[in-house]
């Protein structure tokens, strides 16, 4: 579905990214853990086309996104649904506009027909009645699962998460990995999250990949990942300030 | 010679920029920065014409950067154009004589329409709506909001850009010719119902000699100060970094640079644009 062949990427001096390979495939969880700082998000962003890489390739079901035009971009980025680190919820609309955004942008649906989307995909994330709320109105619980509902809302194949339990107490926490995985099951979305929560990773993922000096140094389900040989790999899943890792 | 090709090559060097110890390096840092406002007046103008159309933002636009600039364009026009008529009242008096005032009414009509309203709208307006512009779009930059954008099929410059841009070049003429009505209208109302110069004569003096295009060339100026305004907001908006403390940066830097190039700008015109035609 998503291959990203041998991916660079510099900022000034700073090399993120040193060639990153990886797949995601149909219908499967695949969460990359890492330090923060160390290209998480610059990877999704690469993803998603906000960013141009100094060198490789990233292949949507055998298209290579790199070199599109913005309008052809998008045709391919329809069928992404990204839920931000901070939500980034348009803070001049109102819940339902926010929800209904993507709708108006990426389909040719009347807006009676809009409207009733956003009540059926918030009630999918658990809300009801606050369409005519304001985001400053929400609680960052609320604002995660909004988010979500409008990531979903035209119905993507690959759902791409930003650190989703990020800034959310471990209950909300929870509750939002239960909603990823239910959104996979009713959705059979692939799904991409990157995260630097063990305890979201090995609930929701089918494969986890650590992201460490600008590549993927390890790859696999969550029990070779807990088992692996690679002192990297230890430091960061049990989260030690002693080891191999000192740039911190 | 060799020298000379050696700095030459030196230029081409990416690390002759790379300290700010450098001089080179703030003028590479200049080009680099005319660099991307031409680009985004290019991107801006290529997405002017291109669907879908951002009819609500254009509108609430019209509606910010016009409407709502009315009360602070009333005074400035007003008390503009009083001080203006008080000066040349003086002038006239002093060094012509009683009697001549009455041709204040052309002087007063032809600076404020050509200059004075112009500047004054085009500063008062790149300070309330270039900050609140870059402000804006520089706090939905720093909250990932324009990533947002992109992500649901919205191209920024078409969404962001684009209504401000064409909503700014609209209501600044708008505001100008309203500023204008305002200003000679204060400058009637010192010069003859405070220092009793005849009207019928400030009135026939004045459209005898203003032109049509005295008010045109003003038009045009506040036309050019408008696509500055809120293309500089823009642009700071959308290069915003750094939390709160960066969106405070843009929003200044926004309104000065701003209003430098409408000054420098202003001079331009006013030598480019003829006296009459």
């Amino acid at each position: 579905m998503i291959r990203i062949v041998d991916l660079h990427k510099s900022f000034g001096q700073n090399k993120v990214l040193q060639g990153v390979n990886l797949r995601l495939k149909h219908g499967e969880t695949l969460v990359i853990i890492g330090q923060s700082g160390c290209g998480k998000s610059v990877l999704l962003k690469h993803i998603i086309g906000l960013l141009k890489p100094d060198r490789g390739k990233i292949l949507v079901d055998g298209v290579d996104i790199t070199n599109l035009k913005d309008d052809e971009l998008h045709k391919i980025t329809k069928r992404f649904g990204m839920l931000f680190q901070g939500t980034a919820l348009f803070d001049s609309m109102t819940v339902g506009q926010n929800v209904g955004f993507g709708l108006e942008r990426y389909t040719d649906f009347p807006q009676e027909e809009i409207k009733e989307l956003v009540k059926e995909n918030l009630a999918k994330v658990g809300l009801i009645g606050i369409e005519n709320l304001m985001p400053y109105e929400l609680s960052g619980g609320m604002k995660k699962r909004v988010g979500l509902a409008r990531a979903i809302a035209y119905r993507p194949d690959i759902m791409l998460y930003d650190e989703p339990s990020t800034g959310i107490d471990p209950i909300r926490a929870d509750a939002i990995n239960d909603l990823v995985i239910r959104m996979k099951k009713e959705l059979k979305v692939a799904t991409l999250i990157i995260t630097h929560d063990m305890v979201s990773a090995y609930k929701v993922a089918d494969r986890i990949g650590m992201l460490y000096a600008g590549q993927i140094i390890e790859m696999g389900s969550p029990e070779e990942i807990k088992n692996s040989n690679n002192q990297v790999v230890q430091q960061f899943i049990h989260g030690r300030a002693e080891g191999p890792i000192k740039n911190w | 010679m060799l020298g000379l090709l050696t700095w030459s090559f030196n230029l081409l060097n990416p690390k002759m920029f790379s300290t700010a110890k450098n001089p080179l390096f703030y003028f590479n840092s200049f080009l680099q920065q005319v660099g991307e406002v031409g680009l985004l007046l290019f991107d801006t103008f290529k997405n002017l014409f291109k669907k879908p159309w951002e009819k609500r933002i254009f509108i609430q636009q019209l509606e910010q950067i016009g409407v709502r600039s009315l009360p602070v364009v009333s005074l400035t026009a007003a008390f503009g154009g009083l001080v203006f008529g008080l000066q040349t009242y003086i002038g006239f008096h002093r060094y012509i004589g009683p009697g001549s005032e009455t041709y204040g009414g052309p002087i007063i009509s032809l600076g404020l329409s050509k200059e004075l309203i112009p500047i004054l709208v085009g500063l008062m307006v790149s300070g309330r709506v270039g900050s609140a512009i870059a402000a804006e779009i520089g706090t939905m930059k720093i909250t990932e909001q324009i990533d947002a954008l992109f992500s649901l099929g919205a191209n920024p410059t078409r969404y962001l850009v684009v209504p401000r841009t064409l909503a700014s070049l609209i209501m600044l003429p708008c505001l100008t010719i309203y500023g204008d009505i305002i200003g000679m209208a204060a400058g009637f109302f010192y010069n003859t119902y405070i220092m009793g110069v005849n009207r019928v004569l400030y009135i026939r003096n004045t459209l005898l000699y203003m032109e049509l295009w005295d008010i045109m060339s003003g038009l045009i100026k506040a036309a050019v100060f408008g696509v500055i305004i809120a293309l500089i907001g823009c642009w700071q908006g959308l290069r915003t970094e750094g939390g709160a403390e960066g969106v405070g940066r843009a929003t200044t830097r926004a309104v000065v640079i701003a209003s430098i190039l409408i000054l420098i700008v202003n001079f331009f015109l006013s030598m480019a644009l003829p006296a009459d035609l």
